[in-house]
């Protein structure tokens, strides 16, 4: 079985609302897809997706397995960056070792 | 003319009492599921209020709390922690990281203990079906265990300080314990991150001492009562 990956760009998350940005996650995610995020989304972002994730889990969708690394401190503390997300379908994405600068997961088809 | 003055100053404490009370404060209990958040908040309310009374029943099956419960008015006080906490003579287990030292812990605090389910980002009914439960009290639990997520979530928009509870023997990098952490430092609310389990033999504390060095991380064990006076008097020195 395939297994297909998105990777989005950085400019097309920041085009959207943030509504519209954990729709158009989880909807990939509900497909099947690992969604992977250039910039990633704010630890706020990601709470929100987990309730929007468990207002969603059925027998047939567990859930999301997701990994990022944390938001990083800009000038004087007063902006945070974020960084790379990666989300997938629980059935599929397991983390293996998560570390400040590395994140390993397997993925393997249903 | 001085029951006059004495009715005055009355008036005056009564006004003062009731513009410049402060609120008790919401502390949550958050951590993923299994990593013993009712055992602590039994164990708070055993030391501080009565030995008979419990806020949930704790197991080991994932996802026993699946309803936040808040106990309101617990007087946490320092002197009665420290006697009622075994001491742990922790030989082997590393000193508490703590910030801000210098500033004593007072010796009272009332608060209002709220025990949350536990944050996942996944709840696979097949997970309670190991534990022996029949398919459709496997999917029951499931389904309310999903409600019981979004129930503490909802909880942290009422909460003035966290004890985030991870289990000592487990990798604390979990992207539901960093999440927490973020939430909870964008909304400048007060955390102690309290390193469960540390009875257990492959208890590492400091791995998580290691992973969040920018927070307070407490050694404890909520179900043997070790070490809980660290933890009470952090939680009176963050939290008041």
């Amino acid at each position: 079985m395939e297994i297909k990956m998105d990777l989005v760009s950085e400019d097309k998350i920041n085009s959207m609302g943030s509504m519209e940005k954990l729709r158009f996650v989880l909807d990939g995610v509900k497909s099947g897809n690992i969604v992977v995020l250039e910039g990633g989304l704010t630890s706020e972002e990601q709470m929100k997706l987990i309730e929007l994730t468990m207002t969603e889990v059925n027998e047939d969708f567990p859930g999301i397995e997701m990994n990022g690394y944390p938001t990083k401190r800009g000038f004087l503390n007063l902006r945070r960056k974020t960084r790379l997300t990666v989300i997938g379908p629980a059935k599929m994405m397991r983390t293996i070792k998560k570390e400040n600068d590395l994140i390993s997961a397997i993925i393997s088809a249903i | 003319m001085k029951p006059k003055k004495r009715g005055k100053g009355i008036l005056l404490r009564l006004l003062m009492a009731f513009f410049l009370r402060r609120k008790t404060p919401k502390i949550g209990i958050y951590g993923p599921p299994n990593a013993g958040k009712t055992t602590l908040a039994n164990r708070i309310i055993h030391t501080f209020v009565d030995e008979n009374e419990d806020i949930g029943a704790a197991s080991n099956i994932p996802h026993e709390t699946r309803r936040a419960v808040r106990r309101s008015g617990i007087m946490v006080d320092l002197k009665l922690g420290a006697v009622q906490s075994p001491d742990p003579n922790h030989g082997s287990d590393p000193e508490p990281k703590v910030k801000g030292r210098k500033e004593r812990a007072k010796g009272k605090l009332k608060l209002d203990v709220v025990d949350t389910p536990g944050l996942a980002t996944k709840i696979d009914f097949h997970d309670f079906m190991a534990y022996g439960l029949e398919e459709e009290e496997a999917k029951r639990r499931a389904k309310e265990a999903t409600e019981g997520v979004i129930e503490a979530i909802k909880w942290l928009d009422d909460i003035d300080g966290v004890v985030l509870l991870m289990d000592a023997t487990e990798d604390p990098y979990t992207q539901t314990n960093v999440i927490i952490i973020g939430n909870m430092e964008a909304r400048g609310t007060p955390i102690i991150i309290a390193a469960n389990k540390v009875d257990l033999a492959d208890a590492a504390p400091e791995r998580i001492m290691n992973a969040f060095p920018q927070h307070p991380v407490i050694p404890i064990s909520a179900l043997k009562g070790e070490n809980m006076e660290k933890l009470y008097e952090e939680m009176a020195r963050r939290f008041r």
